[in-house]
């Protein structure tokens, strides 16, 4: 099950991961980017941390909510709207539940991740976060079907993350700032892919405690 | 790294506290950010655009009489978030719709469509009109397509002007939409400029080099080349500019019927003889004066050679690239109603028009 307990921890370790990884996730960008994709994700999960606090009275849902509004309009980039739409749109199928099964979970990154796919307009292959998402959903409904324990979908979730993550190295970039670069970004690993990984990896992480 | 500024992170939220001191006929809000107009009547379609700072007088600085309504200025060379377009919105939308002039990065066209839905949540009438102008960016259909750059300036000006005549929300998008389907740009380096927080150039070039086709944030041209005398430099940006071929994209759009996002194929055409421009020779930040109208002699003969006439002209910089040294040439294929309205009064920091002699505009005594 993933509580609302839960879904803070994740946050406070995404935090922490996306201040650990800033500069790593910085130099993937300069190198194809713009490179502000560290400065931007460890100002909106650091500023996603420090709303914790406030977050514990709110319901799941409404908790949700205002992790998607904080990334919206803390982040910016494009990695702003991106992850804000994916927990905004997740959060509308939270409904009045305090907590999400295993079943309700893949509902809920269903939702998000069809909202970034909207936004972003990015297809498999595209190098993109999306390239770390389809597999690990895919990974998801896989188990589940399986019949698997929640910490176990999501350890194996985080291995296919790692997959995708690093399948988008030998890519070529075709949307955002590095599909102009053409031929040229093949070769480096998509920075939004990084931090998504980071991401399955703190929720995985805040279930595993 | 030389600049007038205190600590590289205050450096935009200071510069607008200038801009309002300076013009207290503008609002500033800085949480969330956004400037705009006082006074800004009733039934008006509001005008709204925005960006990474860095480009004054661009978008701020056109925030006035017969221009924008709003601008949301995000930090330097970064997009402006959601709430800032929200917030501006529902601050100066007078009940008959708010028109977003987006230019065409990434960051800014997911910061505007996620607002724009936001707006629409709340009852507000809203449309997101795309500028991609950049003919250096080549092969649009594998990227995420041409730029937005100096069109955006005459985009604001005219759609401005058409707002404040009182034309529908639907009417400023389809003129918006005409403008970008017939304006294209092309930019040269001569240095690189400097990003505060960064306190290092953004790139390199050497003291004979120059970037054809750089955009407004230093990004890479079509072709890095040695230095050249102003006339070849603008034969080449010209040609880039004349030989580009029939471009073809799609453009996501809100359906105002529906309310649901749409998308919008968009036809620019080449240029020909015969046909007659609204042009911009553009500064970067970092090239004086007198050096643009050295590019303005040059181009207004190829012009001429060209057999297309030029019938309003802006020299100045007006959209530029913090202090790079550079210019860039911006050619819009204009009917009469776009030049109607290029005529039309506008009362802005950064752009006066007809002119400045007006007392009640722009404050100088030469009333006969």
């Amino acid at each position: 099950m993933l509580t609302k307990k839960n879904v803070l921890i994740w946050f406070e370790k995404s935090a922490d991961a996306m201040a650990e990884h800033k500069q790593e996730l910085h130099l993937l960008d300069a190198a194809i980017g713009d490179g502000d994709h560290g400065i931007n994700m460890n100002r909106g999960f650091g500023k996603l941390a420090l709303e914790l606090p406030v977050m514990g009275a709110m319901t799941l849902q409404e908790i949700f909510k205002h992790a998607g509004m904080v990334l919206l309009s803390t982040v910016g980039g494009a990695s702003g709207p991106l992850y804000g739409t994916l927990f905004l749109k997740g959060a509308a199928t939270v409904g009045t539940s305090e907590a999400l099964d295993a079943s309700a979970v893949l509902t809920f990154f269903d939702a998000g991740v069809e909202g970034l796919v909207a936004r972003g307009r990015t297809e498999e292959n595209d190098k993109t976060m999306y390239d770390v998402w389809a597999p690990v959903l895919r990974e998801y409904e896989l188990c589940l079907e399986a019949e698997m324990e929640f910490v176990e979908i999501l350890a194996a979730c985080v291995c296919a993350a790692e997959v995708g993550m690093k399948a988008t190295i030998p890519m070529l970039a075709r949307k955002g700032r590095a599909s102009y670069l053409g031929e040229r970004s093949i070769g480096h690993q998509d920075p939004g892919a990084t931090s998504s990984y980071y991401l399955i990896n703190a929720l995985y992480e805040s279930i595993r405690e | 790294m030389k600049k007038l500024i205190n600590n590289p992170s205050d450096v935009v939220n200071e510069q607008l506290l200038g801009l309002a001191a300076a013009h207290p006929e503008l609002h500033l809000s800085l949480a969330p950010r956004y400037v705009c107009r006082k006074d800004i009547p009733q039934g008006k379609v509001a005008v709204v655009s925005g960006g990474g700072s860095g480009h004054d007088p661009l978008h701020c600085g056109y925030v006035g009489f017969g221009m924008l309504d709003g601008a949301c200025p995000g930090e330097i060379f970064t997009s402006p978030t959601p709430d800032q377009m929200y917030e501006c919105a529902k601050h100066v939308d007078r009940g008959a719709g708010v028109l977003f002039i987006v230019k065409n990065y990434t960051g800014d066209v997911l910061n505007f469509e996620t607002s724009a839905e936001l707006c629409k949540m709340d009852g507000i009438q809203v449309q997101c009109i795309l500028i991609d102008d950049d003919v250096a960016v080549k092969g649009g259909g594998h990227t995420s397509g041409r730029r937005g750059v100096g069109l955006t300036v005459l985009a604001e000006k005219i759609v401005g002007a058409a707002a404040q005549a009182g034309y529908s929300l639907g009417a400023c998008a389809d003129l918006c939409r005409r403008i970008n389907q017939n304006g294209r740009s092309m930019g040269v380096a001569l240095s690189s400029c400097i990003i505060p927080e960064a306190g290092e150039t953004t790139f390199l070039l050497d003291n004979d080099e120059i970037e054809l086709g750089i955009g407004i944030h230093g990004e890479q041209g079509v072709e890095r080349r040695c230095m050249a005398s102003v006339d070849i430099l603008v034969e080449l940006m010209v040609e880039h500019i004349f030989s580009d071929p029939e471009y073809v994209r799609v453009a996501r759009e809100m359906n105002s019927a529906s309310g649901e996002w749409e998308d919008v194929q968009l036809v620019s055409t080449p240029f020909s003889r015969g046909e007659s421009f609204i042009v911009l020779v553009n500064g970067m930040g970092g090239t004086p004066p007198g050096e643009l109208y050295g590019v303005y002699r040059k181009f207004a003969e190829l012009c001429d050679e060209k057999g297309v006439s030029i019938k309003r002209n802006l020299v100045g910089t007006y959209i530029s690239s913090l202090e790079m040294q550079g210019c860039s040439i911006t050619m819009l294929r204009a009917d009469d109603e776009m030049v109607r309205l290029w005529d039309a009064r506008a009362v802005t920091p950064g752009l006066c028009f007809p002119s400045c002699d007006d007392v009640t505009s722009c404050g100088t005594s030469n009333a006969d």
